[in-house]
């Protein structure tokens, strides 16, 4: 305490500080019934519910929950990472969660690792669990091969772009309630012209453009590249899966999303 | 208390156009913050010694939070110069925010986090942490360190946030009105936890409203009356109280009477001497903190 130089007191390790925000992340969000419910649940009841009610055959011997797991899969990780952000984070920061974070030596890198640490756990939780019901309910056929490595590639893509873009949402919004208002029939809008919920190609050729300038598009054409027989790519509006393309805008949408946050992000609400 | 006719403590304010003081904790000299049109804090000078617990008293919309919130780093200053632990609080890095606690008027907000998982958590971004079972100790919180945030009682909530302020270790304590919406019994509770953390070395900035938790707690008190720092002082000689007369009062005749003296013992020898026991309903009173608070803020309310 003496003379042990006072003007550079010493910083804890960077490596601790991100390992605690993770592990604060994880606690908050698993324990939590009403985002566990939401986020994690929400797409199997989709899955069960639209399974049992749709039946289409898309030929090439394909029936509706074979088609759907790309849909619903997107939907989960839409929601871990868009909805989860946007409305968790515009709450920590009306509650004064952030503020106090703030006035602590913490680094704002590892608020945003723990985030991402979060997101990652609960896509991943979300999609094994929709396998297995998947799986076990449908029997649906898993990818192969070198499908699984674009399964990655496309959902640690489109988590990253949607996890960019749910920060940003949460500046815009008020508070926590009102991102969650504004967050969800965004969503839900961008699935059903993405091609979630139905074949893309059932959506009307105007809707396919709009779609087409957002992230959810072309997550979901990549998943569906993944799960459908590559017969399929024919009834895509390019007539194949794009899978160039789908990296490249998904690419453009993380740097896009970057750049928002780095520019809005804020720790408190405006002063008054 | 027995204030021996407590001299007048030169309240050796800062003066308008005083350089910044290096050794203080903080140094603010011409604080000017506004919001829009309204000037919530005009040309504010101040220093706050090391080791010191210093009070700011002042009304609601006084300016207390703005002034805080400047020198916490959350708040642009529009004027002034500001030095808090030798550094700008608007170029304060991780390495000044780890020799400071803060607690803010809201609180730390929602978790489903227990208590000592909150604790654990906060004190892991800081090199040097207290151990966070020993400031359960410190703030009585041991027997809920289980207990998530949410079932706690505002007191204990209170006793939590300044838990969290205290676990870096901080070399300077802001606590902005902490014992809001105590209980009498919590209130003297909590004043015994800042005494023991003045005991071990805490330079403390406190905001309140509560005039007896200022006398009670505080080195030296600043009354801030819209914007402006209406006076420093000891809080036995806030307002000149220590010097002011004395009010004594009695019942003569069926009658009760006032007099004011600046020697009520000569005044109530004499009185006593006009009666034969006891003297009727006798009190002697200097004016209260509250007095003198009141007087200086008067023109507010």
């Amino acid at each position: 305490m003496t003379a042990a130089a006072p003007e550079r007191p010493a910083l804890a390790p960077l490596g601790r500080v991100c390992l605690t925000r993770a592990g604060v992340e994880l606690k908050e969000f698993f324990r939590q019934r009403e985002s566990v419910v939401f986020t994690l649940v929400f797409p199997v009841i989709l899955l069960l519910g639209l399974g049992a009610v749709l039946d289409y055959d898309l030929g090439a011997g394909v029936d509706f929950p074979q088609y759907f797991m790309a849909g619903v899969i997107t939907a989960g990780i839409v929601g871990a990472s868009l909805q989860n952000m946007a409305i968790h984070i515009a709450g920590e920061r009306s509650d004064g969660t952030l503020k106090s974070l703030r006035g602590t030596p913490m680094p704002a890198g590892a608020y945003f690792v723990g985030k991402v640490a979060q997101v990652l756990a609960v896509a991943v939780a979300t999609i094994v669990l929709l396998l297995l019901v998947g799986v076990l309910v449908y029997g649906i056929d898993l990818p192969s091969g070198a499908d699984w490595l674009t399964f990655a590639w496309v959902s640690v893509l489109g988590a990253a772009a949607c996890t960019l873009l749910g920060i940003v949402v949460s500046t815009l919004a008020r508070n926590g309630r009102s991102a969650s208002a504004t967050v969800t029939p965004i969503a839900l809008v961008l699935e059903f012209v993405s091609g979630v919920f139905m074949p893309f190609d059932q959506v009307p050729g105007w809707l396919q453009d709009v779609a087409a300038v957002f992230p959810v598009k072309w997550l979901a054409q990549g998943l569906r590249s993944v799960f459908l027989p590559d017969a399929l790519a024919a009834r895509e509006p390019a007539g194949s899966w794009e899978l160039g393309t789908v990296a490249l805008v998904l690419g453009l949408w993380c740097v896009a999303g970057l750049v928002l946050c780095a520019a809005t992000f804020r720790w408190q609400d405006r002063e008054g | 208390m027995t204030s021996p006719s407590a001299p007048v403590v030169a309240d050796n304010r800062p003066r308008p156009g005083d350089p910044l003081d290096p050794d203080a904790a903080i140094s603010v000299r011409g604080l000017v913050k506004r919001y829009g049109d309204r000037t919530a804090v005009d040309s504010l000078d101040l220093d706050i010694r090391r080791g010191e617990i210093f009070a700011l008293l002042g009304p609601n919309g006084a300016g207390k939070t703005t002034t805080v919130e400047v020198l916490e780093g959350y708040r642009k200053r529009d004027g002034g110069d500001v030095r808090v632990l030798g550094t700008d609080p608007a170029r304060g890095g991780r390495r000044w925010k780890a020799q400071l606690g803060i607690v803010l008027q809201s609180g730390a907000g929602d978790s489903q986090l227990s208590v000592r998982e909150l604790l654990v958590a906060r004190a892991s971004y800081y090199a040097a942490p207290r151990d966070p079972d020993e400031v359960l100790e410190l703030v009585g919180l041991t027997e809920k360190a289980g207990a998530r945030g949410r079932t706690l009682s505002g007191g204990q909530r209170r006793r939590l946030d300044v838990a969290l302020g205290i676990v870096g270790r901080p070399r300077l304590l802001f606590l902005d009105e902490p014992t809001t919406g105590f209980d009498p019994e919590a209130r003297r509770q909590f004043w015994a936890l800042i005494r023991s953390l003045r005991d071990l070395g805490t330079t403390m900035l406190l905001t309140t409203h509560y005039l007896d938790e200022a006398e009670a707690l505080a080195d030296r008190v600043g009354v801030l009356a819209r914007g402006q720092l209406a006076e420093v002082a000891v809080p036995a000689a806030l307002g000149g109280r220590g010097t002011a007369p004395a009010v004594v009062r009695w019942t003569e005749n069926g009658v009760r009477r006032t007099a004011e003296t600046a020697t009520p013992t000569a005044f109530v020898r004499e009185l006593a001497a006009r009666f034969p026991g006891e003297v009727p309903d006798l009190t002697v009173a200097r004016p209260t903190l509250e007095d003198v608070y009141l007087k200086m803020i008067g023109d507010d309310s």
